[in-house]
């Protein structure tokens, strides 16, 4: 089956078992890139994310401004934001990560604020009769009820980036892009649909796994549907 | 700020204006591949998504595909269209792959608009015996075309992204620019490349925001 003169690698097709066994530290290796540039790029994202969203919602004279700035870094093209960051960070996975930081934060900032926006006035004001004070509620009360809204825009986040990543191979920090760059440059069809299916299966295991924790972050979205 | 005055020593270059891999020729290329994959897009994705939306059939897909196609990287889809037999016909490669993401923006904002317009209204169409076309061409379409309209604008701002990525694959338009001064190791050349399309998305999207100003009032979203 696996005869060099004829197996599927030689034969260029483009499902090929023997490139995935021959392979398989190579295309770890580009997953394991792709899911650290991700995760990164997200978490980065988010930890901006919040605190903007939040002033946002706190003083009405900022929220235009935010998502103004936000709204024209997503209009850019992936490949004009890795290279307009060329010249900051040079050939670097730094490059890759604050792109895709950029582009994360409109869609994070858009649905937090938007869920802290959904927040009844009633339910401010009970807090506040309570004796909360600005911090607690917003721990205690807002963020808690922004969160369906913001993990929507977490998990929306997150595919983008995940299929966003394989841009980088421009800057040889692609992930699984990298494989597909270098598979187009030698038309290795093999290589180049093994890493295309798996960026998708990431796209959908990230989603679902989100999903899964939004579930388990929101116990009363369930109840209240059940 | 080197790198910008660089970058705009390089833009302001006439000789780089010139010519098939000059600016000018790029930003054709560009703009006619933008404009002939959202017609072709346009003439494929709102027939099918004002019929689905008419009928209220479909509607599990029509949102859904938006999901499904952020998931998909646009880079794959090019390498993979250009190794198969699409990848000799020149600049094939990229329409397939623009029209493939442009649709499904297009779809799920059609679709949507068609389905939000107020229930009872189409019934009262329909009491004053309107035909299904009549309905959907009188009643159902206008009142969407909010919606329709700002799917189109999200599928014109996608299709100059992905244009623009097609270079990666070896096609045409201001993305090549980019990849020429990657190639050359010029960064100059990188920046200016990304400064031209960056404005020229920009300009896409602020000629929709205007439009969609200048639109008379019913015609606008409740945004």
């Amino acid at each position: 089956m696996t005869a060099p003169p004829n197996d599927c690698l030689a034969r260029n097709e483009w499902i090929c078992g023997a490139y995935l066994t021959s392979r398989r530290q190579i295309l770890l290796d580009a997953v394991g890139q792709h899911l650290r540039l991700t995760a990164v790029s997200v978490l980065v994202g988010l930890v901006i994310a919040v605190p903007l969203a939040v002033l946002a919602r706190r003083r009405r004279w900022s929220a235009a401004p935010v998502l103004g700035v936000t709204t024209i870094l997503y209009t850019i093209p992936s490949l004009a934001m890795f290279s307009l960051l060329l010249p900051l960070y040079g050939l670097s996975a730094t490059l890759v990560v604050a792109g895709l930081v950029l582009y994360s934060l409109t869609l994070l900032v858009r649905n937090i604020l938007a869920g802290l926006r959904a927040v009844p006035e009633e339910t401010r004001q009970a807090a506040r009769g309570l004796g909360y004070g600005p911090i607690r509620l917003l721990l205690t009360v807002e963020l808690p009820l922004a969160l369906p809204a913001a993990m929507a825009g977490l998990r929306i986040a997150t595919v983008s980036a995940v299929s966003l990543v394989t841009v980088g191979a421009i800057v040889g920090f692609g992930g699984l892009g990298n494989l597909i760059y270098a598979g187009m440059n030698t038309y290795f069809k093999a290589q180049v649909l093994t890493a295309s299916v798996l960026c998708v299966l990431i796209a959908v295991a990230a989603d679902l796994l989100l999903l899964g924790v939004q579930r388990l972050l929101t116990p009363w979205t369930r109840a209240a549907r059940a | 700020m080197r790198t910008l005055t660089d970058a705009w020593a390089w833009l302001t270059d006439s000789a780089h204006w010139a010519g098939d891999d000059g600016i000018g020729h790029r930003l054709l290329q560009h703009l006619v591949l933008t404009v002939v994959c959202l017609v072709i897009s346009c003439l494929i994705a709102l027939p099918v998504a004002l019929v689905l939306g008419h009928l209220g059939k479909g509607g599990a897909l029509a949102v859904n595909i938006s999901n499904a196609g952020r998931a998909v990287p646009a880079f794959a889809v090019l390498v993979l269209l250009l190794l198969t037999p699409i990848g000799s016909w020149g600049e094939g490669p990229s329409v397939v792959a623009l029209v493939l993401f442009a649709v499904p923006p297009l779809l799920t904002n059609a679709y949507v608009g068609m389905r939000e317009v107020d229930r009872s209204i189409v019934q009262a169409a329909r009491g004053m015996g309107m035909t299904g076309r009549q309905m959907l061409f009188h009643v159902e379409l206008p009142l969407s075309l909010p919606m329709v309209l700002t799917g189109v604008r999200i599928a014109a701002v996608q299709l100059v992204a992905t244009a623009t990525i097609a270079a990666l694959a070896g096609g045409g338009g201001l993305g090549r620019i980019i990849t020429a001064g990657f190639n050359l190791a010029s960064t100059p050349m990188v920046v200016a490349g990304a400064i031209l399309v960056a404005v020229f998305a920009l300009i896409v999207e602020g000629v929709f925001e205007l439009a969609e100003r200048l639109a008379p009032v019913r015609l606008r979203g409740s945004r």
